[in-house]
């Protein structure tokens, strides 16, 4: 062979020097570049959990409920199932890759269907637990400072004195008369606003606090034993009294009845682009769905833009188990 | 074009006969890795709360396992066991070696503003 033809097949086009389409190649460095960015996010959410190390949230306090089982205390039993269900679609994207391999058009339009019907499922169970986490459980204090503090009391359990927690709506005593109405644009001034006022006062929850005996405040401190701190009751209306600012009942971006706003800060952002991910994945799955079904691929006489969807969506599973780990588990 | 798979995990210790068996196989592996996380957090066994290295061994056991099921679904829902050593290479390590270096950085600083305040030399600065 002489050096002119050796030249031309390496340089002349239609070389796959990694055995891989350039389609597939450039998805492969999308993932690459897509993952640094979510674990830009993680170690952002590392950082500010290594700096309050001792009054983090704890997550298994923060995310108890499961659908339709009210009141019942289910930490984590529902990040699990949604957990199952993205490697449930991710299984069935893989499947319908198989299936695509082997030119089986009836099989890849099945398997695209269960892995968008597995998709929804997830958004949807996310926006669940946005809901459950904005709307709140017991509300908390919070001090000037910015820090929470929570009620709750001791009850006997199984012959174990166990921290149960109290809601602020059951312990507050409502004022007769609202002495504070809500600012509106119409009965004010015009071109100012004001967001929502607090459920309860100060007032009325240091009337309750003192009319309840045994609810004690719980602070953000994590003791050695792992669990927050419970104060004395004198140092619980001590506190209240002295630090306790307003009322905050669920979690936005300024404020989180579980402790410091930087975790539901987190909490939105990382879930809520790993959401968004699942999102277009839902849609460009669709898309792929339509074209397998109208043919495209059959005449194109390759499966490899299922192959290609498939890695992103296989991406966005493996970066829900990193967000379960970090904001669930550890 | 010819898709050939390799069908063997663990090192071969474990081999399919098909790539579905495969795909199938991996889904109980992933699973069973997911329930033993989840039964652990619940459970917060006594044995485990002893700290290693900074944090404690549940912590370390949930990243391992978070780790060995990111493996399998790259590897197998993603194919890389069956691309090139120089394909995988360049995802791979390129992550990886970015990743840890953030953290790292990251978390070494996080540290050290926590110290700083409990230290009481500052109180709220930022």
């Amino acid at each position: 062979m002489s050096t002119a033809v050796a030249e031309g097949k390496t340089w002349g086009g239609g070389n796959q020097p990694l055995q891989a389409s350039y389609g597939k190649m450039m998805m492969w460095f999308f993932i690459v570049s897509d993952a640094l960015t979510f674990s830009g996010f993680l170690a952002a959410y590392g950082f500010s959990r290594f700096k309050f190390i001792d009054s983090w949230p704890i997550a298994d306090e923060v995310f108890t409920h499961f659908p339709f089982l009210h009141g019942v205390d289910a930490p984590m039993y529902y990040v699990a199932f949604m957990t199952f269900v993205l490697i449930m679609s991710s299984v069935t994207m893989v499947l319908a890759v198989d299936a695509g391999h082997h030119m089986n058009k009836a099989k890849v339009t099945l398997y695209m269907f269960l892995t968008i019907i597995g998709g929804l499922i997830f958004v949807g169970s996310q926006a669940w637990e946005w809901n459950t986490f904005i709307k709140g459980d017991y509300g908390a204090i919070q001090t000037e400072g910015g820090n929470i503090l929570q009620f709750g009391k001791y009850v006997e359990q199984d012959g174990e004195q166990v921290f149960k927690r109290v809601a602020v709506r059951d312990i507050a005593i409502p004022a007769t008369s609202k002495e504070r109405v809500q600012h509106e644009r119409k009965n004010g001034l015009w071109y100012v606003s004001e967001g929502t006022l607090p459920s309860y006062t100060m007032d009325e929850v240091i009337h309750g606090l003192q009319a309840n005996k045994d609810v004690l405040v719980r602070t953000q401190i994590i003791n050695e034993a792992g669990e927050k701190t419970v104060l004395s009751r004198e140092e619980s209306i001590n506190q209240i009294m002295k630090n306790g600012k307003t009322v905050v009942e669920g979690a936005n971006l300024h404020v989180n009845e579980y402790g410091s706003p930087l975790f539901a800060d987190f909490f939105f952002f990382i879930t809520g682009f790993h959401g968004f991910h699942v999102f277009s994945g839902v849609v460009i799955n669709i898309i792929i769905f339509f074209n397998v079904l109208l043919g495209t691929y059959e005449r194109r006489g390759s499966y490899e833009m299922v192959e290609k969807v498939g890695l992103y969506w296989h991406f966005v599973d493996l970066v829900w188990v990193f967000v379960f780990t970090f904001f669930y588990l550890v | 074009m010819a898709h050939e798979h390799k069908l063997e995990i663990f090192r071969g210790l474990l081999k399919f006969k098909s790539n579905t068996q495969k795909i199938w196989g991996v889904l109980i592996l992933l699973s069973i890795v997911t329930a033993i996380e989840v039964v652990l957090g619940i459970l917060k066994p006594e044995w485990s709360m002893v700290p290693v290295l900074g944090m404690k061994l549940l912590n370390w056991i949930f990243i391992i396992l978070t780790i060995v099921k990111a493996y399998y679904i790259t590897w197998d829902f993603m194919h890389m066991r069956d691309e090139t050593k120089g394909l995988r290479r360049m995802v791979v390590w390129t992550g990886i070696f970015l990743i840890l270096y953030l953290i790292f950085i990251l978390l070494q600083e996080g540290g050290y503003v926590f110290d700083v305040y409990s230290d009481g030399y500052i109180k709220r600065d930022f």
